[in-house]
């Protein structure tokens, strides 16, 4: 269905503005642009209405996992709905409400910093694949993107804790930046392992070599790396339990205490957007991405068969998303110490560890993997 | 005629920002300009379809280097001034090095390699052409001893670092984790007895 709108556009509403408006050299060149700037939006909005309801949907989670209800009351037209209208709310409330820039901070860092930590983890979604053909992107290089965006976010909190021109905020923002570097090695490791394991740097491809069953993904023969890359993701998210760039109780609200509105709302975007991303790569990368479950078990095979490969991909995405909130709920903090080693003396060297195994199972193309 | 308009952006948001990293006052300025200018430099190394260096270059030095260059530069505490005062004194030192450095520049730009001729327009290659695998493939047979030779410094120099660091371990007060799981109740908590309050029905509020 996706498919007809998107060629319904590019037909009648692309193809007629391009031939109408340009020369005709420019024509096929400017099509591709703007054919280009719909997929993107095709991503980015079900993308950022996810952030908002995840908002909501974590607010739900954490309310029934400790014996609340969460927001219940507002709705539409008149109906609560179980409170789906929260979301909307929270938008409207931070938008009209005023950024205060404070005294003595760096006005344009400031306001530049919210931007820069929320455009990565947006800009990653180019080299997704949702299907085996639905991708924006299909670049050889997919993995390295998706690794080298994501260590691009730790400028927005840097930034921030500096320009705010408070103590809070600089704690707040070192704290975050020690973590996000100490945690973004084992993440890379984890990532070679999936690279060595699929032999491309292609998320497609890397999808693709997992085909066969439940038993075939990638999250068994590189379960170590599994279990690491996903908690890597949650430091690197600076979630619960690695919050400690926020921490509350100690410094406030870390790095975007000085953050209100609008401002800040970027930031939280940016903070969801990101779990986001890495559910759906860890689904991309250990789980099998768009491929079925049921694959290669004779007769639910055949009876999922009309369900389309992208739902399975947000399904797994979906899991990924409820164990953030699951974890949240859960687990007390770490503390700062436990953290650093955690990341560098246990992570690391267990990564480094399974490189050799996995580099080992494909040398002497172990069945059923690596055949 | 997109590549040009890319070329072009990306080549004058370099320049700039790469002469803003010298004329900026502040220095996390100047650090976060060198940020622009390597992403401005990575975008032109696409330009050239070399995705893996041009991505390589992102990932390493904008998203670890600079990051702890940044981090260095907002914990000293520089102290503008004494950074700006001894400009005069220094100049004819800088200009001398800027007359060098231009000279040679110019003799490499103006040399063989890049005359007009010999500066072909890259041929397109195929999208199956993985630049990744063809310098694993390069590094790995052709260069191997190189490689080895500048990952074995980079393991001394790693070596070398931590051991620097960790001569001063006796102000270091990190608990050793072993010790900490093994504590019991018992070791860290007392319980102390008392005798009730005598009855304070009687105090007056």
């Amino acid at each position: 269905m996706l498919e007809i709108v998107y060629q319904f556009i590019s037909q009648n509403v692309l193809l007629p503005i391009t031939t109408f408006f340009l020369p005709v050299d420019y024509q096929a060149q400017a099509l591709t642009v703007l054919q280009t700037v719909i997929k993107i939006f095709s991503i980015l909005v079900p993308v950022l209405i996810t952030v908002a309801y995840f908002t909501y949907a974590e607010r739900k989670v954490i309310g029934f996992i400790q014996g609340r209800i969460g927001p219940n009351r507002v709705g539409f037209f008149g109906f609560s709905l179980w409170g789906l209208g929260q979301p909307i709310a929270d938008a409207v409330k931070l938008i009209v409400k005023e950024i205060i820039v404070p005294t003595g901070s760096n006005r344009a860092l400031f306001i530049i910093a919210p931007i820069l930590s929320l455009a990565p983890s947006l800009a990653a979604w180019a080299v997704i694949p949702f299907d085996d053909t639905k991708v924006l992107a299909n670049i050889n290089a997919g993995l390295l993107y998706v690794l080298a965006l994501t260590s691009l976010a730790v400028y927005g909190v840097i930034i921030a804790g500096w320009a705010s021109n408070s103590k809070y905020a600089f704690l707040g923002a070192m704290r975050s930046a020690a973590q996000i570097v100490a945690y973004e090695i084992s993440m890379g490791f984890a990532l070679v392992g999936v690279l060595v394991a699929a032999g491309s740097l292609n998320l497609g491809d890397i999808v693709n070599s997992q085909v066969g069953s439940v038993f075939h993904w990638f999250w068994l023969p590189l379960f170590p790396l599994f279990i690491i890359y996903f908690i890597s993701g949650l430091a690197e998210t600076n979630r619960a339990p690695f919050d400690v760039a926020e921490g509350e109780s100690e410094i406030v609200a870390g790095f975007h205490v000085e953050y209100g509105g609008m401002a800040f709302s970027v930031f939280f975007m940016a903070e969801y957007a990101n779990m986001i991303l890495i559910a759906v790569l860890s689904a991309i990368m250990f789980c099998g991405g768009w491929l079925s479950p049921f694959q290669g078990v004779p007769g639910l095979e055949e009876l999922f068969n009309w369900v389309p490969p992208m739902f399975w991909l947000l399904a797994k995405t979906s899991f990924f998303m409820f164990l953030f909130l699951w974890f949240r709920a859960t687990f007390p903090r770490y503390r700062y110490d436990q953290i650093m080693r955690l990341g560098w003396k246990v992570f690391i060297p267990i990564t480094i560890v399974w490189l050799v195994v996995v580099s080992a199972l494909v040398v002497t193309n172990i069945p059923p993997w690596f055949n | 005629m997109i590549e040009q308009i890319v070329f072009y952006l990306f080549g004058g948001i370099l320049l700039l920002s790469a002469s803003m990293v010298v004329v900026m006052r502040n220095p996390i300025h100047s650090a976060l300009f060198l940020v622009l200018s390597f992403f401005a430099s990575a975008a032109i190394w696409l330009l050239l379809q070399a995705e893996f260096l041009a991505i390589t270059l992102v990932l390493v030095y904008v998203g670890a280097v600079m990051v702890l260059f940044l981090f260095v530069v907002m914990m000293l505490d520089i102290n503008l001034v004494t950074v700006r005062e001894g400009f005069a004194r220094f100049l004819p030192v800088g200009i001398t090095v800027a007359v060098f450095m231009i000279a040679a520049m110019g003799l490499v730009v103006s040399s063989d390699y890049f005359i007009s001729d010999t500066y072909m327009p890259i041929k397109s290659i195929g999208l199956d052409y993985s630049n990744t695998k063809e310098l694993g493939l390069t590094l790995y047979t052709q260069y191997l001893y190189q490689f080895e030779i500048a990952g074995a410094i980079l393991l001394v120099a790693i070596v070398a670092a931590i051991s620097l660091s960790m001569s001063k371990s006796k102000v270091n007060k990190s608990i050793s984790p072993e010790q900490q799981v093994i504590v019991k109740k018992i070791d860290r908590l007392r319980v102390v007895k008392m005798k009730a309050e005598p009855n304070i029905k009687s105090r007056e509020i």
